[in-house]
Parts: C-alpha cells; structure tokens; sequence
C-alpha cells in the first residue's frame, strides 16, 4: 500500500519538476514538498482520520477549482481561504497534480 | 520481492551519491560504503514524522529513532486533559505504527553524548551507534535560573505541565482536589517559548471547568509579556464565556508592565513572588523560561540564545555538519515553536537529507503553521501561515496568506477542526498511511 503511494508520488514529482523546470524563472516548491505540508489536517498523503476532508485521487480540476475559489473568497471557508492565498496558480496546479495523481 | 532488490539499487545509489559528496568535503569514504543510516534523536511532533518521511521518501535508508519514553504524550490537547474534557489516555501514542508500517528501528534509551566527528550517537545504556546524518528533535529544557526557588524537584509541587505526561497528571489532580472558591495562579513565560497560544488555551480551559464545576473559583494569571498570542480572540472569548473585564470576571490578566514577572516561587506555600507582591495560590502552575533541550546543549548545537541556529533549506546545524535540528530547539522564526511547524520542518529536513544521501541537489522547501486553541470545547479559534524559501535563503511569510481567525468567524466550526487537526496530526506521526 505504502510502495504503491510512494511510486504514484514519485511519477508525479518526476512530472512536476519537468512543469517547475518550464515554468518560472524561481522554480517552486515541487507538488510533493507542498502537499506534504497539508498533511497536519487531512492525514498522510490527504487521507483524513476526522472531519477536515480527504484529498487523495480527488480529480485534479476539483482540486484546483477549490483552492482558487478559497484563494478569491468567493468559497466559504473556516481557514482553506487564510491558506490559500499562500499559493501561486503553479502551486495550486502542483498541489492539485500531486492528490490527484494519487491511486 | 522487487521491493527488496529495489532497495538494494538505492543502497548503492545512494552509497555512491554519498561518496560523491563526502569525497568532495574530504571525508573517509568508509561511511559511505557502509552508509545509509540516519539516526533521529526524539520521538515527538518534529522526530517522528523525519523518520517515517525519509522512510517513504527512500526505504533503502535504515532510520533508528532513539526516544526516551516508550509512551508518547501530546502536548498539544494536553490543556483538554487538565480542564477535565479528556482522560490522559487520549493524549497518549506508541510506536508501534512507525515500526511495522514503515519499518523505522525504535530504541528507547537516552542519548548521552554526541560525537560529531566521528558521527557517533552514545546512550545511557552503553550503547554507540554511527550515522551518516543525525536528526535532532529534542524539544526544550526550562531555565531553572530564572526563577528563584523553582527547579526539577519543585515542579513536583508546583507543575509546569510543559512537558506532557505525568506532569499534565499532577496539575489536573491538583486542580480537581481545589476546592470551589480556590485561585489557580498561572506563571506565563517570556518569548520565545513553545507554544505561544497554550498558556491562554491552558486559562480557558481551566476557566471552562471552573464555571462548570467550581465557579466560585478564580484564575491570575501572571504574564511575563505585554501582550501574547490570538491575544484579541482569547479576551473576546473570555469576555463572552467567563465575565472578562467585568468586575465578576473569572480571570484577571496581570501583564509584565503591571508587575506580573514572577521572580520567585515558595513552592512549599504555592506563592508567586514578583517585585512588588505576592501571590497565594490554591493550584500554582509556573511555566518557565525555556531554552533548546538537553542534548543539544550537551553536542555543542547552540548558540548564545541557547537555541540552535540552522541552515533554513535543510536544517543542517551551521555549526556542526550531518547533524540536521528541527521543531522546538531550532532557530527557525518566522516559524514559530510549534507543534505544526516542527511538522512542517521534520518534512523540509526528511527531504533534504534523502537529496544529500542519495546526492542530489536539495529540492525548494515549503512550510506551513496551523495552530488551533479552544476557548470551550466547543469555541474554537486559530491562527495560520504558508511560509516560503527567500531569495536571500530564510523561511519568510507568504504575503497576503495566513492570519487570525475573523472576529464573525465560525467558533464552533473551529472547535470540530481543533479536533480533527489532533486526529490527522497525530495519524501523520504514528501510524497514518
């Protein structure tokens, strides 16, 4: 189960870094590295043991849809909208690529 | 079975990364060829997560963690369990999860010395164990000197209740042996301290059981700041459920500009002692100055603040190299001591250390800090951050991102997410995925 996790991680990392090495000049934080730090409230790897949702394998637009709708307030939210203007739309893409990615 | 030869591969690749870079700094190359191995010095929020995330990242590496205790106590939702909402079980891990999901080698002993040279590990039981990168996670130690009168043995009498566990235990039986009509003196400490919100959290908790059980009770609490974390959210919440600022009000704030600086402590009479008054307490909880654990001392990881200064991309100590410090004991502000951040940190480093070992560069890192405080348990508010790497190689604050709880925010909401951060956070450290 863990094996399986960390090679569908590993292949979206591996497709990550190729989209931050195309992407901006001040390449960012790879999906892995920034999704691992979601994981305090939904669980390792987004799977949540309480009431904040799980994120892995949701669809990726789903994902991305969410954090910009937090981002620009026009979602309500307990605290999704304090951290998502943290992240820039290549984040929220790396992000959303790297739970979705998830089998 | 192919994880098995794939693990050998990463072995060699990693050996052979290793050997790069220690060939490079000049280093005996026999570490490398015998290498792989990391070991982490304790098992709380920043240790236990280094180690099942190098574990994940790269299971080709051997990872030992040496954690004195072999039960684990929470400190964040220890304040549950000293205002009475929860057993002292619900604060309570093993390490078991950690050993069998992702094979991480638990010593229970305490380390001694550490020779940063020869990279060494020494316990209490004898034992010498060699690693190619240490983690350090040892949390805080308390400044003794600060306080007259107030040391180890008398925290017996007078708990601090910092360090989770059989100190959480006496405070509560303290408080439920108070009888109705009693004060509760809390002694707060100056910054930088672990938790800034919890001595307020500790106060509403406290005060929720009060009105509950004893409200004829009564709470000072002596600050040795002017002013202290969500400090707005927790008068408000104070005002609403306990009478803050009123002239019934449970709680009375003294700040350091109004003589609330306790200089020192008749332990055996449970007095609070500042420059100008003294204070009789029928509970005394004195929570004092702090600085980084023990063993960070005793290797020389420090520096004059009595904190350990890093290398903010990886967490290698700018003083000793392979040796990485994370959680509590670093110097890692605007990150602050945290429960939350010592997560977000044992990730950063987790993930430098599997680049070094295996010889790659050193991926961007990325933090984030949630801290939730419950006012009732059913009141909840919080604060929060996204951090990144600046060009100029610090932790920085995101702009725009993070922030406070709104003052129209949803308490209860709050409360049931107070709840379900402790689940996650402690599934992400002792068993999860």
């Amino acid at each position: 189960m863990t094996h399986k996790l960390f090679k569908a991680s590993a292949v979206t990392a591996a497709s990550l870094l190729c989209l931050g090495l195309s992407g901006t000049v001040n390449a960012g934080a790879s999906g892995a590295m920034l999704g691992n730090t979601c994981a305090g409230c939904h669980g390792t790897h987004g799977v949540s043991a309480g009431a904040a949702p799980s994120l892995k394998g949701l669809p990726v637009d789903y994902l991305k849809q969410a954090m910009h709708d937090f981002k620009s307030d026009k979602r309500p939210a307990t605290i999704m909208n304090r951290i998502a203007k943290g992240y820039s739309d290549a984040d929220i893409d790396a992000m959303a690529a790297y739970f979705g990615g998830m089998k | 079975m192919s994880n098995m030869k794939r693990r050998e591969f990463i072995k060699v690749a990693g050996a052979a990364g290793a050997a790069t870079g220690l060939g490079l700094m000049g280093m005996p190359m026999k570490a490398a060829a015998g290498g792989g191995h990391v070991i982490v010095i304790g098992g709380g929020y920043g240790g236990t997560i280094a180690a099942k995330y190098i574990r994940m990242a790269d299971a080709g590496i051997k990872v030992t963690l040496i954690e004195q205790n072999r039960t684990y106590h929470s400190c964040p939702f220890s304040n549950t369990v000293i205002g009475g909402l929860n057993d002292i079980g619900f604060i309570e891990h093993t390490y078991d999860g950690l050993a069998s999901k992702h094979g991480v080698n638990i010593v229970h002993d305490t380390v001694t010395g550490i020779d940063a040279a020869k990279r060494t590990v020494t316990t209490v039981s004898g034992s010498t164990m060699s690693y190619d990168r240490l983690v350090v996670s040892p949390g805080i130690d308390f400044r003794y000197d600060t306080i007259e009168g107030y040391d180890e043995k008398a925290s017996w009498q007078v708990p601090h209740a910092w360090k989770a566990g059989p100190q959480t235990s006496l405070l509560r039986a303290q408080l439920e042996a108070m009888p109705n009509g009693g004060t509760f003196v809390i002694a707060t400490p100056p910054n930088p301290f672990r938790c800034p919100p919890g001595p307020y959290e500790r106060i509403s908790l406290v005060a929720n059981y009060f009105k509950n059980h004893k409200p004829n009770s009564k709470i000072v609490v002596l600050d040795s700041k002017d002013k202290f974390s969500k400090q707005g959210l927790f008068t408000a919440g104070w005002t609403k459920h306990y009478g803050y600022g009123t002239d019934d009000s449970m709680i009375t704030w003294v700040s350091k500009a109004n003589d609330g600086t306790v200089k020192a402590v008749d332990a055996d009479k449970r007095v609070a002692i500042t420059e100008f008054s003294e204070h009789q307490a029928d509970v005394l909880n004195v929570i004092p100055a702090q600085k980084a654990g023990h063993i960070a001392h005793v290797a020389g990881l420090v520096d004059d603040s009595g904190w350990c200064p890093v290398d903010h991309k990886t967490f290698e100590s700018t003083i000793h190299p392979n040796i990485h410090v994370i959680g509590d004991a670093s110097i890692a502000s605007p990150l602050p001591k945290s429960g939350y951040a010592a997560n977000s940190e044992a990730k950063v480093c987790a993930a430098a250390v599997v680049d070094l070992m295996n010889g790659r560069d050193v991926g961007t890192p990325a933090w984030v800090n949630t801290c939730y405080s419950l006012v009732t348990p059913n009141h909840g508010i919080s604060v929060a951050m996204v951090y990144d790497y600046t060009a100029d190689g610090k932790i920085g604050k995101v702009k725009g991102s993070g922030g406070l709880t709104p003052a129209d925010g949803n308490n209860q909401m709050e409360a049931i997410y107070a709840q379900s951060w402790y689940a996650n956070i402690m599934s992400d450290m002792f068993s999860g995925t």
